[in-house]
């Protein structure tokens, strides 16, 4: 191998790499000359088409030249420059030459913040920054992993993680209320609340996707199902929000069934086919029995969860949250009770999916996503099984839909579309299909991510005022969703932790493990 | 035939097929076959490519629901089960009937260890009160799990898969998983244990294994061996009982000797020329 490539000289290397270079700079610009290179916009006599041919230059240049170093410094080189980079998140030991790479990274790092800072070129002071930070980041590990080689990084990581979400509302709203720091307190309590929907969410579909192995495209149905059983109980019957939450949970387990015994005989792609449908239905028939769900304009003025009974409210009658407790009222109290409520359940979804997981019916689960027709010869009635799937997942979305019903104090069709479920499945099947470490990253990853490319001011600081973040969030979406699945094509978690052992059982390897066919 | 000389699968049968025929449109698969399978016995199916076997066998353990025949399976602990009236499910959890693959069947990203314990689902799930107890560590549900982990550690001794118990079923060795698949179908306590080809793909030394562990399971385990097998060196070695089908019926029934003297059977694995073709429909 590395006789093949000295043995190329440099000049046919040189041309081979230009050759690719220009393919694909062809490509680029077959591709981008109508999407980049033309723009309609208004003029007196209609639309008119406006050439940017500037700007299709700049960008077939930089595919051109990008192409050119992928070739000649990572492709087409017996020392990749990317080499050292990966080697970061490695024990390997470094080479002079890694060495000497990394200290060229880090001066240009430098660099870029001195630019940064000094200049204003705020471009340059992001890429810097994360130049350093990526570098820092890196060695940081390596030093930690090479002094305790032994420790339970995971089990670390998931304590750290829950201890955060336990602490975090209440640390960050003493600290508020002590120091007065104009922390953005309740846009940081409402989007944490909604990831943790999203984590509940995922974690109960990735009983009917990840272990059973049955793709389900319509799991917003059940959200839907639990969101209205609650709104229609709490508006009709004046039921509060604890005793609404298990009835939500059983309509919507009820509904899992109902869905259940159709689908039974369907597999893989069909089933995903009536799942959808079953989704869509649902929320038509939301939209259109307007004597009983009012139909678009939705149901409103669902109560809030209580406090053991005590209103987070500044005037009511009776005693209040505040008025007990003696504290001065604040919005947040309320908004902070609902971060623990989702939480509590989400922890809750959690414990039982990993209790089940190792009790029969768990295993049961996972065998029928491996091997339906061996699970019948050993006597196992799939049937069941699949409708208990089915309603454990509807479940939990059904307790979920009560939460966000209760929440919103509003619920309306509006919130139960397709791209719900589609953006569910997405967050179970980036996180690895049966991982619940992996739903949780990927809910919030995704969530929050989209959420963070609202911020449009550090951007704009960096492309111009004129940039807008929120047209391309899709568009990053896309991408991040590709890039995953070619580093990661089985999830962010892909391996399968087995449940039972005789001494020390280590992870299944996800390329063992089947997904299932429906 | 006399009395006397009645052979061990009619005096004592677990199975008793009559005129079971299975067609798939209009192509008769099985015609009219009739057999017993005696319960003391390894009882062997064989017949060239295409014979039947299989879909007998389907049959048997519920994947295919005959057109026309009964299949009784004796009740010792209970009322005599009608295996064509029962679906597959229920044929293992209730007639105690397990079964293994040609292809072999296993849950690959599953270890060793919890496709033994998919095995006793029923019972484990009954313990566990359908898992509303044991979710809330009510119940025997411990105890359970733990006699099921001791039966799971016997039939993997048995097998010689205990030191690998925790390892993925998929990443085994061929041989290794055709015998985790024959101790996961032990797993379900069996009255009758249908093999389908057990032998195929092994080398001569793992076939001698299996043969060891068949006649054990016969001799030890109370439960009866109804296999599916090609490799005549198997069959003739341990089967106590052979049956032979040809075209969907049953050409020779007896002793492994009577079968492989049998003109018929001959005929049909070897083939013959047309006057003996002639000379043989002749007979009675």
């Amino acid at each position: 191998m590395r006789l093949a490539d000295s043995g190329k000289t440099l000049g046919r290397k040189l041309s081979s790499a230009l050759g690719d270079s220009l393919l694909a700079a062809t490509i680029a610009f077959a591709l981008f000359s109508l999407v980049l290179g033309l723009r309609t916009v208004d003029s007196a006599t209609g639309l008119a088409l406006e050439p940017r041919p500037a700007l299709l230059a700049t960008v077939v240049a930089i595919v051109f030249f990008g192409r050119l170093a992928l070739n000649l410094f990572v492709w087409q080189t017996d020392y990749p420059l990317t080499r050292p980079f990966a080697k970061l998140f490695t024990l390997e030991p470094f080479e002079t030459r890694d060495e000497v790479t990394l200290a060229l990274a880090f001066a240009l790092g430098v660099l870029g913040v001195a630019a940064g800072v000094l200049f204003q070129e705020t471009l340059y002071g992001l890429l810097g920054t994360l130049m350093l930070a990526f570098i820092g980041i890196g060695l940081l590990r390596r030093a930690i992993v090479r002094t305790f080689p032994n420790l339970p990084y995971t089990q670390v990581f998931v304590a750290g993680g829950i201890l955060f979400a336990l602490f975090f509302p209440i640390v960050s709203y003493a600290l508020e209320s002590a120091f007065n720091l104009g922390l953005p307190l309740r846009y940081w309590f409402d989007l944490s609340i909604l990831i943790l929907t999203y984590v509940m969410l995922g974690w109960g579909l990735n009983i009917v996707v990840g272990l059973a192995g049955l793709l389900d495209l319509g799991y917003v149905a059940f959200y839907a199902v639990g969101a209205y059983t609650f709104a229609l109980l709490a508006t009709h019957f004046g039921l509060g929000f604890w005793i609404g939450l298990p009835i939500a949970g059983a309509a919507a387990a009820l509904w899992g069934i109902i869905l259940g015994f159709p689908v039974l005989r369907l597999r893989g792609d069909y089933l995903a086919i009536v799942t959808l449908a079953f989704g869509e239905i649902v929320r038509i028939i939301l939209l259109n029995w307007t004597e009983v769900t009012g139909g678009p304009n939705g149901i409103a003025g669902i109560p809030k969860p209580t406090f053991f009974g005590l209103p987070f409210s500044p005037f009511a009658e009776g005693t209040t949250f505040s008025g007990f407790f003696g504290i001065h009222y604040d919005g947040l109290h309320a908004l902070i009770f609902l971060y623990y409520v989702i939480l509590v359940l989400a922890l809750v979804t959690n414990l039982v999916t990993l209790r089940l997981r190792r009790l029969p019916v768990g295993r049961a689960w996972e065998a029928m996503r491996e091997d339906e027709i061996a699970c019948r010869s050993l006597g196992i009635n799939t049937t069941l099984t699949k409708l208990s799937a089915f309603a454990t997942g509807a479940m939990f979305g059904g307790l979920a839909g009560c939460f966000f019903a209760t929440r919103q104090g509003f619920v309306s069709p509006e919130s139960f579309t397709f791209i719900e479920s589609a953006i569910i499945l997405a967050i179970v099947v980036l996180g690895g299909m049966g991982s619940q470490l992996g739903v949780a990253i990927a809910a919030i990853v995704m969530v929050g991510g989209f959420e963070a490319l609202r911020h449009t001011a550090g951007l704009q600081a960096i492309f111009g005022q004129e940039f807008d973040p929120a047209l391309y969030r899709m568009l990053l979406f896309g991408l991040a969703m590709v890039a995953i699945m070619i580093w990661r094509p089985r999830g962010l978690v892909s391996s399968r932790a087995p449940t039972i052992s005789l001494g020390d059982a280590s992870a299944i390897s996800g390329d063992l493990v089947r997904q299932g066919r429906g | 035939m006399s009395g006397a000389d009645a052979k061990s699968w009619d005096r004592d049968p677990i199975l008793t097929v009559e005129h079971l025929s299975m067609h798939f449109g209009g192509i008769t698969a099985v015609d009219d076959v009739s057999f017993a399978v005696g319960c003391k016995d390894i009882t062997a199916l064989i017949g060239p490519n295409g014979a039947g076997k299989t879909t007998v066998f389907n049959c048997i353990t519920g994947f295919y629901k005959p057109t026309e025949g009964m299949l009784t399976l004796d009740g010792k602990d209970g009322p005599p089960r009608f295996l064509e009236r029962l679906t597959d499910y229920e044929i293992n959890a209730d007639a105690r009937v397990a079964r293994t693959f040609q292809n072999i069947r296993l849950f690959p990203g599953m270890t060793v260890l919890e496709n033994l314990m998919v095995a006793q689902h029923n019972g484990l799930s009954r313990a566990s009160g359908f898992s509303f107890g044991a979710i809330f560590g009510l119940g025997r549900f411990g105890i359970a799990e733990k006699e099921a982990i001791d039966l799971a550690r016997y039939w993997l001794g048995q097998v010689g898969l205990l030191p690998r118990a925790d390892e993925a079923a998929g990443s085994l060795a061929y041989g290794d998983q055709r015998r985790l698949e024959i101790a996961r179908a032990m797993c379900t306590r069996p009255r009758l244990l249908c093999l389908d080809e057990p032998a195929a793909g092994l080398n001569a030394k793992e076939s001698d294994a299996l043969n060891t562990l068949l006649q054990a399971i016969r001799d030890k385990e109370d439960t009866a061996v109804f296999l599916i097998e090609h490799d005549m060196s198997v069959v003739m070695r341990i089967s106590d009982h052979v049956i032979v089908l040809d075209y969907g019926k049953k050409i020779a029934d007896g002793t492994p000797g009577e079968v492989r003297n049998d003109p018929h059977v001959i005929a049909a694995y070897l083939g013959v020329s047309d006057e003996d073709a002639a000379a043989l429909e002749a007979r009675p």
